[in-house]
């Protein structure tokens, strides 16, 4: 079949590099040739060579592991207490009534307007960041959990309850893998949060982690090491969204 | 009326259920004998599935009781097993995980024998996704008949199928019925399926059994012949009158002849 053939075809895994890469390419070129400032954009040369320089003194890979760290922190809390609270929700009446309001009202604050309060809080370590990143990834894997499992097909759950499943293995057999699909939107909306959560915490207060690195970069006119942060940003981002894809290759095979 | 051939195997008395302040069923009376096949007809909405329904124990009712070997049903039916209209498999278990959905302990041997009874074995690690309409619901009869059930309800499971696939399936669930004697009720809306598959027509119209038919035609039946299609014309017939009462006159009420 035509879906089939195209699948497999190797060519069709680099034209989604095809424009990136002749941006890339443009960029440099015009930058050697002096249209563009050094002082507007450097060079993707000198970022590479910022790069190389910032990791031989070891500062780029301190400032990765910090960020990484928060991130994946944040992420874990503020995940599994959306998890929970969604399945809780989503499962029992009396859990519903009693939170779910609440959680939608709460939902509606921008999170990041919360920032100048968590400061004064946690101070600008760690934990006001993981605090931050955990409170942004909440709401959507709360969200996500808590429809998925409402909207599972009610004839299944019946059909469950016919064939003599009840309890733990209705749930795990049919609620559960119901859910799946619109759990997984919720991690993978939620990656998203994080990463941008977790630029804003760290560029408004921090010392290390990426952020602080472009902030401080700011201060000595360092563009080359500000354009590497963002850099890196898309790559991380661009990271997590492949494992997201992975894991939602692995887990909802039926429904490709 | 009710048939004498079978010791008792589900009675139903008085049973009523109301939706809404709508009677669904008006005081059903009715004596399922053990290893008979019914089937029960009628219009969409005059609750024949809401029928099925409670005997499964997936619903109430509001009145009446429902007595299997003599004992009220409470809950879901254990005994029994429900085939639905929409198949209702699970689209992330492939065919063998659909087909031991229930069981406990040992499944392989059960749910590999229960896939080729109705021929499918090659199927099995399919996803159901990948089936036909027809696959699909021979999948959905192998899940019922893995529990070897006292009871197995039918609810329209044939609807949605062409008329060919029907055929099979029907043939299909004839043999499978005639091999191991399930009590066996099918709620359909098509007639001709009812004459050439049970041993008893029941017609519900009002929330009532408005017709108790026996079929007394020799299995395997045949559809050309004249005294399965006076069967169909008569229940068919019986449902228009019931229709509307203006058009009383405008159907013979035929006199019925009895061939055997």
């Amino acid at each position: 079949m035509m879906v089939n053939r195209s699948k497999n075809r190797p060519i069709d895994l680099l034209i989604p590099w095809a424009i990136p890469f002749l941006l890339l390419i443009c960029w440099q070129l015009f930058a050697s040739l002096g249209a563009i400032p050094q002082r507007i954009l450097p060079a993707p040369l000198d970022v590479f060579r910022a790069a190389a320089e910032l990791s031989k003194t070891g500062e780029l890979s301190d400032h990765i592991s910090i960020s990484l760290g928060r991130a994946v922190t944040g992420f874990l809390i503020g995940g599994s207490i959306g998890f929970i609270l969604g399945l809780f929700n989503g499962v029992s009446k009396i859990s519903e009534l009693l939170f779910d309001t609440s959680i939608q009202m709460l939902r509606t604050i921008p999170h990041l307007a919360l920032i100048p309060l968590v400061i004064l809080w946690f101070g600008i370590d760690e934990t006001s960041k993981i605090f931050i990143v955990a409170l942004g990834v909440l709401f959507p894997v709360y969200i996500n959990t808590y429809h998925g499992i409402k909207s599972v097909d009610k004839g299944l759950i019946e059909m469950g309850k016919a064939y003599g499943l009840k309890g733990f293995s209705l749930f795990r057999t049919i609620i559960f893998p119901g859910a799946l699909s619109s759990i997984l939107v919720g991690f993978r909306f939620s990656l998203g949060v994080m990463w941008m959560t977790l630029i804003v915490a760290e560029t408004i207060s921090a010392h290390s982690g990426i952020g602080y690195m472009a902030m401080n970069a700011r201060e000595f006119m360092q563009m080359d090491v500000i354009v590497l942060a963002i850099v890196l940003y898309a790559l991380f981002g661009k990271l997590s969204d492949v494992i997201a894809r992975l894991i939602e290759g692995k887990w909802l095979q039926w429904n490709s | 009326m009710e048939s004498q051939r079978f010791e008792a195997h589900i009675s139903l008395r008085n049973v009523k259920k109301t939706y809404n302040n709508r009677p669904v069923l008006d005081g059903i009376n009715l004596t399922i004998g053990r290893g008979e096949f019914i089937a029960v007809v009628g219009k969409s909405g005059c609750g024949k599935s809401t029928l099925l329904r409670i005997l499964a124990g997936l619903e109430t009712s509001d009145e009446g009781s429902i007595l299997i070997n003599g004992n009220p049903l409470k809950g879901i039916n254990q005994d029994a097993r429900i085939m639905f209209q929409d198949g209702r498999l699970l689209p992330w278990k492939k065919v063998i995980d659909n087909v031991r959905i229930g069981l406990k302990g040992e499944w392989e041997q059960e749910s590999f024998r229960a896939l080729e009874n109705v021929d499918l074995m090659d199927r099995a690690d399919e996803w159901p996704g990948k089936l036909s309409g027809g696959q699909k619901q021979r999948v959905a009869l192998a899940r019922a008949l893995v529990h070897k059930p006292e009871v197995l309800l039918f609810d329209e499971p044939l609807g949605a199928l062409d008329a060919l696939t029907r055929l099979e399936m029907q043939k299909l669930i004839e043999n499978i019925w005639k091999e191991h004697k399930y009590t066996s009720v099918l709620v359909t809306h098509d007639v001709e399926e009812a004459v050439a598959i049970s041993d008893r027509v029941i017609l519900i119209e009002n929330g009532r059994i408005a017709l108790n038919q026996e079929i007394s035609l020799p299995r395997p039946r045949l559809r050309t012949h004249p005294a399965f299609t006076e069967y169909v014309e008569d229940i068919l017939n019986r449902i228009l009158y019931l229709k509307s009462e203006k058009d009383m006159h405008l159907i013979v009420n035929k006199k019925k002849k009895r061939v055997f």
